[in-house]
């Protein structure tokens, strides 16, 4: 066993019968299961963990629970992890941050030497003349910048996601949180209690209650003892509340799972955050809070030095002191800056050992050992006004210096969901000044209650209100113990000690001294938050747990500025920093696929996303690209064709207001439209602005069936939920897009194929026209059955069950054959639009493009006193069209121009190609583009502009390009 | 080392000398009262007292200097935009940018690092030529990429099929840069400072008082100054305080959100953009990764973070960069977004005489900071409106004439 380690029954977390290894910067330290990283490396002398942010200084713990940058480590492919508190890894080297050469002879250290050159926002002041160098200086500030690196061939971890709920979240399982977790819990509620670290009793396992040192450990294992027994509490160890989000949404990281609790109240019982004093070389590795010794002693059953000074400006430090000379350590002196000689038990205990107390003293100066790896001792001065000390120093030789000097509340989460800290004068302490919502209750130390019976006390009435906000029966309100009982004297006003040669740390994660902080204020940034984000004070991991206070009393005063009532800058969520693949989890982007897609993979389909489902681009190797799309167009033109649909919106509209709805989502007239018939829909939104098309079907008087974009369904529904909020027609809007498969049959052989599979529809053309819908069975199915006209040629939309797809895919293809029946895909389709002259909503129109531009006036039923957009459309068709999309085509032997080339007059542009295609069918390139309102009569020719800049011309030809009489789809 | 850092070391007394005046008392009457102290209030104090001489210009704000949108965005610049106007307008601003550390004696740290719009659908394909087009039409280096030439310039990228949004190209946009978000601002304050502009922070516009349709003093929770002019630059509270002065304005205010991770060392080099995946993200010269998602789906005067918002960006961030997943979010914030029907800015007159607006600017104002303070300066002191700005002018929905720029957003809104 190494020197450093302590017998039982210290080491509360460690399993002494289970020994591993820790590996660090190459070499193998003996630890214990339940040791950090830390602990171990404490157990075994070594302290100095990584090299900080700007002067690359040694640096050691400073609180054993990471709340400053000083003990981030790397592991393989994971920087910046917390050595305080994880554990030890089994099998991996670990190595320290930010250094080149090694953690114990960093090349870096230089930057300290021309530290006097690089003052508070350094980098506003210079690396700019002349014009242009910034770049060069850029790179060196960005290599120095950043502490761990990433491995950019790893891949991220499994992670995971779990929902919780209860009546009452508990944050914080130390005596307060446990005491309140039990009231609650007493009411008969479900509670959740949540607490990060391994054991819960937060203080209570290593801090010192009473002379004695008993009292901590007693109480601790009672409330756990009663928890454990609670049938409806749910402990959560090990996991850290990150957030508190509106209406009590608690994101917790335990490992590699992020819980999501949503409480009915809650109980913040968070503790209170140890803070540091500063003084010349604060930093280096052996200055740590007393409570981190607290730490190591009890919870690792780590010895933290040989010989320590105490310097203290609270009884707690007392109670270290004795902790201590318990665990074997020398302790050379108590410096004590209070004016007044404690009267506290501890205080008197420890002189009855004979410890020196200086009273009224400061530690002017910590004395650095070799390369500042460790501490050789302290300087001690009288303490003669604020931050002032007398000139005459004392040296005491140690290896340790604990301090306390005060606290700060974990009240992080309050600010997240809109609560609020303040700064108490007379307590010299951050106090929690408003909570969040009206559903939450603050405990123990995070509200200031420092005495453990207060803390108790609070934990009851806590868990009382909290239960009773979550709305359960609850008893007698019990008492409440006075606020902030024990609150004062906890905390030293000003433990602030600016030195003439500095490295007085304010912030460890930043490297800023007290210094920073004036000249931020002497350059004219005296609001706090002008302060932190000049000098970024507060900036860095640790997001000011450390440093925020002694800031802003730094700030506040040194810009003349009243103390009482000053608030901290904005605390953001998260509390702690959440690894990025803990939020992200296994990630939730599903694919929809229709109900034919597996028959398309095994006719070979090349699949292209379409909106958030997978579609047949083509079938065939991709290879033949061009070659199989021209056989499916082909093969629609010639024969007959079929093409999976079902990923187009479909939206059920019932009631007797059904077809007033229409009218006043849609551009065209539905009142008078017959049962049996589709119509065209065009949407519009408030600006004019073609927002999607599809078909309308009566079904009946009160019954439509309308399609809409695979894109845009979404959209669609969710504006006509909007506007029917306002409009309270008696209708109801179902979104059945994925409950129907369809198919379109095209193709002059379209007809013979499915008149072998209906037997209850006429299809004949007179008795199912063209636009007209029926209902019947297809091949035994059930089915809707449209006659459209999108791709030009004879041929029938099919809707049915979902469940039924498949069988209605193969019995067309199967009766097909015999007439050369083909699958195409959306290529093909897109191509057999366009020789039709059809617009694709979104690929022709742009978000701002009104139906008269796009020859889509047909569609208006301009007599209608209503309907979404007719203002805007109005008034746009009152006045001449900026642009219109016409058809064109090009001269034989022209390059083709691709989808987006501009139009081009001049040095103006006038539009862009919105479609273009080789048309085999008609021998000749066919596409849509927007032009200039004078260029629009057939056979005028425009400007396009190919993306290498040339230029090409278009002529202008009417459209349909293909059967401009419509006669094929009509037939 | 710089010799701009020599007399830090040398001198005994730090050297300081204050940016921004210290907090003093407001005078009775200015010639142009300026609403709001971010980045476009204090750009337009700056040009007014520089190009204009009119320096009897108070700058009001409720809080700490430049604490809105300016202290708050992803501090992206950009030109590549799909209108003629729009990319006319942005153009000029990055031309600005470029001078303004040299002009300001103050180092932006503005960075050209390169910009993609990575596309993962046929429309985004599309779109991003177009974008391609009409940049290179008017002069701005951006170009259509493929998987091949977006492997190159940032390996890092996953460029794997094998993902639910795989990337098919990209718009590259070779100027596209970052910059010290908060410097801009105090650039602009300090200069407008030295040239006489007084700066009024923690001073809160509670009215206008307008007769006959022209505003003639600003009321505040100091006290009420007279003016002869007012330009209004509160991005977030633009409707609250149009409403003020007696005038509506088609925005819709919606919170947007970012984050930035711990530092690490320096891997990625340009500036991502993925519209399909809500995703922008860049790599600070701190090192960290700030990034941002979609505006929120509801609008909102509140600055609050949100659970869902990181859950999803996050999510989509590990399918471009997989490697990332144990790197480790630090801080997230909003801000709010005034979105117009058209996805471009405001400026220029409003329907209250010599009360000029600057605002609308969505998830784009910061980029068109040092543009639009100079053109608005220049609205204020001639009365007229420039003809770079006057496209976008509130006038323009009255009519419909929008400049759509929906196509150029960085992500969904």
């Amino acid at each position: 066993m190494s020197s450093h380690r302590l017998p039982q029954p210290y080491g509360i977390l460690i399993d002494r019968s289970k020994a591993i290894t820790l590996r660090f910067e190459g070499r193998d330290y003996p630890a214990f299961q339940g040791d950090t990283i830390t602990s171990a490396l404490f157990a075994n002398g070594q302290r100095v963990l990584s090299r900080s942010f700007k002067y690359h200084r040694p640096r050691g713990t400073l609180s054993m629970l990471a709340q400053e940058a000083n003990s981030l480590v790397q592991l393989p492919g994971e920087p910046s992890v917390r050595a305080d508190t994880t554990a030890v890894p089994a099998g991996i080297d670990v190595r320290g941050q930010n250094y080149l050469g090694s953690l114990s002879r960093d090349w870096l250290t230089v930057i300290e030497w021309i530290g006097p050159f690089l003052p508070v926002g350094f980098y506003y002041k210079a690396f700019y003349k002349p014009k242009g160098v910034w770049k060069y200086w850029e790179k060196l500030v960005r290599a120095l910048a950043g502490l761990g690196r990433i491995d950019e061939h790893a891949h991220h971890g499994y992670a995971d996601k779990a929902y919780l709920f209860a009546d009452v979240a508990v944050i914080g399982g130390g005596a307060a949180g446990m005491q309140a977790a039990l009231d609650a819990a007493g009411t008969g509620a479900e509670v959740i209690l949540i607490d990060d670290q391994p054991r819960l009793g937060g203080a209570l396992n290593y801090a010192r209650f009473d002379v004695e040192g008993r009292r901590g450990a007693r109480l601790a294992e009672e409330l756990r003892g009663r928890v454990e027994a609670a049938r409806n509490i749910q402990v959560l160890t090990d996991a850290v509340c990150t957030g508190w989000f509106a209406d009590n949404w608690l994101p917790i990281t335990q490992g590699q799972r992020l819980y999501k609790l949503r409480a009915r109240s809650v109980v913040i019982a968070a503790g209170a955050l140890e803070q540091p004093m500063v003084f010349r070389n604060n930093d280096l590795p052996g200055i740590m809070y007393g409570s981190a010794a607290q730490r190591l002693i009890r919870l690792y059953g780590v010895k933290p030095g040989h010989r320590a000074v105490v310097a203290t400006a609270n009884d707690a430090g007392y109670a270290v002191a004795l902790d201590l000379i318990e665990a074997g350590v020398t302790v050379a002196a108590v410096v004590d800056l209070r004016a007044e000689p404690s009267a506290s038990p501890f205080a008197s205990a420890v002189a009855a050992r004979g410890i020196t107390v200086h009273q009224q003293h400061t530690v002017s100066e910590a004395l650095p050992g070799p390369g500042k790896r460790s501490l050789f001792g302290v300087e001690i001065d009288a303490i003669t006004g604020r931050g002032v000390t007398a000139g005459r120093p004392h040296r005491i030789e140690c290896d340790l210096l604990c301090t306390s000097v005060g606290y700060t509340p974990a009240g992080h989460l309050v600010c997240h969901s809109g609560g609020q800290l303040v700064y108490d004068a007379e307590l010299a302490m951050l106090v929690i000044d408003r909570l969040p919502g009206g559903s939450a209750v603050a405990a123990g130390a995070v509200n200031a209650a420092f005495d453990l019976d207060a803390a108790l006390a609070e934990g009851t009435y806590a868990g009382w209100r909290a239960a009773q906000l979550a709305g359960l029966n609850v008893g007698a309100e019990p008492r409440r113990p006075g606020a902030r009982a024990g609150a004062a004297g906890q905390n030293h006003p000003w433990p602030i000690f600016p030195h003439p040669k500095g490295k007085e740390f304010i912030d460890f994660d930043e490297d800023l001294q007290v210094k920073d902080i004036l000249n931020a204020l002497a350059d004219g940034y005296d609001d706090l938050d002008l302060v932190k984000r000049y000098s970024t004070v507060v900036m860095g991991p640790s997001q000011g747990r450390h440093s925020a206070l002694n800031n802003m009393r730094l700030a506040t005063v040194g810009a003349g500025r009243e103390l009482q009532g000053a608030t901290v800058t904005t605390q953001r969520p998260p509390f702690q920093p959440e690894l990025l693949e803990v939020l992200g989890g296994r990630g939730f982007q599903p694919t929809r696929l229709t109900a034919m897609h597996h028959r398309h993979l095994e006719l070979g389909a090349q699949s292209m996303p379409a909106g958030v489902w997978l579609r047949p681009a083509y079938y065939g190797a991709e290879s033949r690209r061009a070659e199989n799309i021209a056989a499916e167009v082909r093969a629609v033109r010639e024969n007959v064709g079929l093409i999976d649909v079902g990923t187009l919106g479909k939206l059920e509209i019932r009631g007797p207001d059904a077809a007033e709805l229409l009218n006043r989502m849609y551009t065209f007239a539905y009142a008078k439209q017959p049962v049996g018939r589709s119509r065209y829909v065009l949407m519009t939104d408030g600006t004019g602005a073609i927002a999607d098309d599809g078909v309308a079907c009566r079904v009946n008087e009160q019954h439509f069936y309308v399609t809409a974009t695979t894109s845009g369904v979404d959209a669609v529904y969710r504006a006509m939920m909007r506007w029917n909020a306002e409009w309270r027609l008696n209708v109801d809007i179902a979104n059945v897009t994925a409950a129907y498969a369809a198919v379109n049959l095209a193709g002059p052989k379209s007809r013979e194929v499915l008149s072998r599979l209906v037997t209850d529809i006429d299809l004949g053309s007179e008795a199912f026209p063209y636009m007209g819908v029926r209902e019947g069975h297809v091949a035994g199915v059930p089915a809707r059955l449209m006659r459209v006209g999108f791709v030009g040629e004879l041929g029938y939309e099919i809707h049915v069950p979902a469940s039924q797809g498949e069988h209605l895919w193969d019995a067309l293809m199967r009766e097909g054959a015999a007439h050369g029946i083909r699958a195409f895909g959306v290529e093909a389709q897109r191509v057999l639009r366009l020789e039709k002259g059809h617009i694709i909503i979104g690929q022709d129109t742009d978000g701002l493009t009104f139906p008269q531009e796009a020859e889509m006036g047909w569609a208006i039923a301009a007599s209608k006193p209503f309907y979404v957009g007719k203002r805007a459309i109005d008034v746009q068709a009152a006045r001449p069209l900026t642009r219109r999309l016409v058809g064109f085509t090009l001269a034989a032997g022209t390059t083709l121009p691709e989808e987006c080339n501009i139009t081009v007059r001049g040095s103006e542009i006038v539009g862009r190609v919105t479609s273009i295609a080789m048309s085999a069918s008609l021998g000749k390139a066919v596409g849509l583009a927007y032009v200039a309102p004078d260029q629009t009569e057939p056979g005028t020719r425009f400007d396009i502009k190919l993306g290498n800049g040339t230029t090409i011309q278009g002529e202008v030809v009417p459209v349909p390009f293909y059967d401009p009489e419509n006669k094929r789809q009509e037939m | 080392m710089p010799f701009g850092l020599l007399k830090y070391a040398l001198s005994k007394q730090y050297p300081g000398e204050r940016h921004f005046p210290a907090r003093k008392e407001l005078r009775p009457s200015y010639d142009v009262v300026i609403v709001g102290g971010g980045g476009h209030g204090l750009a337009a104090a700056y040009y007014l007292a520089r190009d204009w001489n009119i320096t009897n210009v108070a700058v009001l704000d409720k809080g700490y200097l430049a604490g809105g949108n300016t202290a708050r965005n992803t501090a992206i610049i950009r030109s590549n935009y799909l209108t003629p106007e729009g990319v006319r307008f942005y153009d000029e601003s990055v031309r600005l940018y470029r001078d303004l550390a040299n002009e300001f004696d103050y180092n932006l740290m503005y960075s050209e690092r390169g910009h993609f719009t990575l596309a993962h659908t046929d429309a985004a394909m599309r779109t991003a030529r177009w974008r391609a087009e009409v940049n290179k039409h008017l002069g701005v280096r951006s170009e259509l990429v493929y998987p091949d030439e977006i492997a190159r310039i940032c390996p890092q990228l996953n460029m794997s099929r094998d993902v639910r949004y795989p990337i098919l190209g990209a718009l590259y946009h070779y100027p596209g840069a970052i910059a010290r978000h908060d410097a801009v601002a105090w650039g602009y304050a300090r200069g407008a400072h030295r040239r006489g502009v007084e700066i009024h922070t923690h001073t809160e516009v509670t009215g206008f008082d307008v007769d006959n349709g022209r505003v003639s003093a600003v009321r505040t929770n100091r006290g009420t100054i007279k003016c002869g002019k007012v330009l209004q630059a509160v991005a977030g509270m633009t409707s609250v305080v149009a409403g003020m002065a007696g005038f509506k304005l088609p925005i819709r205010t919606i919170p947007l959100q970012a984050c930035v991770t711990e530092p690490v060392k320096p891997f990625l080099d340009p500036i991502i953009v993925s519209g399909s995946l809500h995703v922008y993200v860049s790599q600070s010269a701190r090192g960290e990764l700030v990034m941002g998602g979609s505006v929120d789906p509801y609008s909102l005067y509140n600055t609050r973070s949100t659970l869902d918002f990181k859950e999803e960006l996050i999510m989509h961030m590990l399918e471009l960069f997989p490697f990332i997943g144990r790197m480790r979010m630090l801080r997230q914030w909003a801000g709010m977004a005034d979105m117009t029907p058209d996805f471009s800015p405001v400026m220029g007159e409003t329907p209250v005489q010599n009360y000029y607006i600057d605002a609308g600017w969505g998830t784009w104002g910061f980029k068109a900071t040092p543009v639009c303070g100079k053109r608005m300066a220049e609205t204020v002191a001639t009365g007229k409106v420039p003809d770079l700005i006057a496209p976008f002018a509130l006038e323009r929905f009255y009519g419909f004439a929008q400049v759509g720029e929906k196509g150029a957003a960085s992500v969904g809104h």
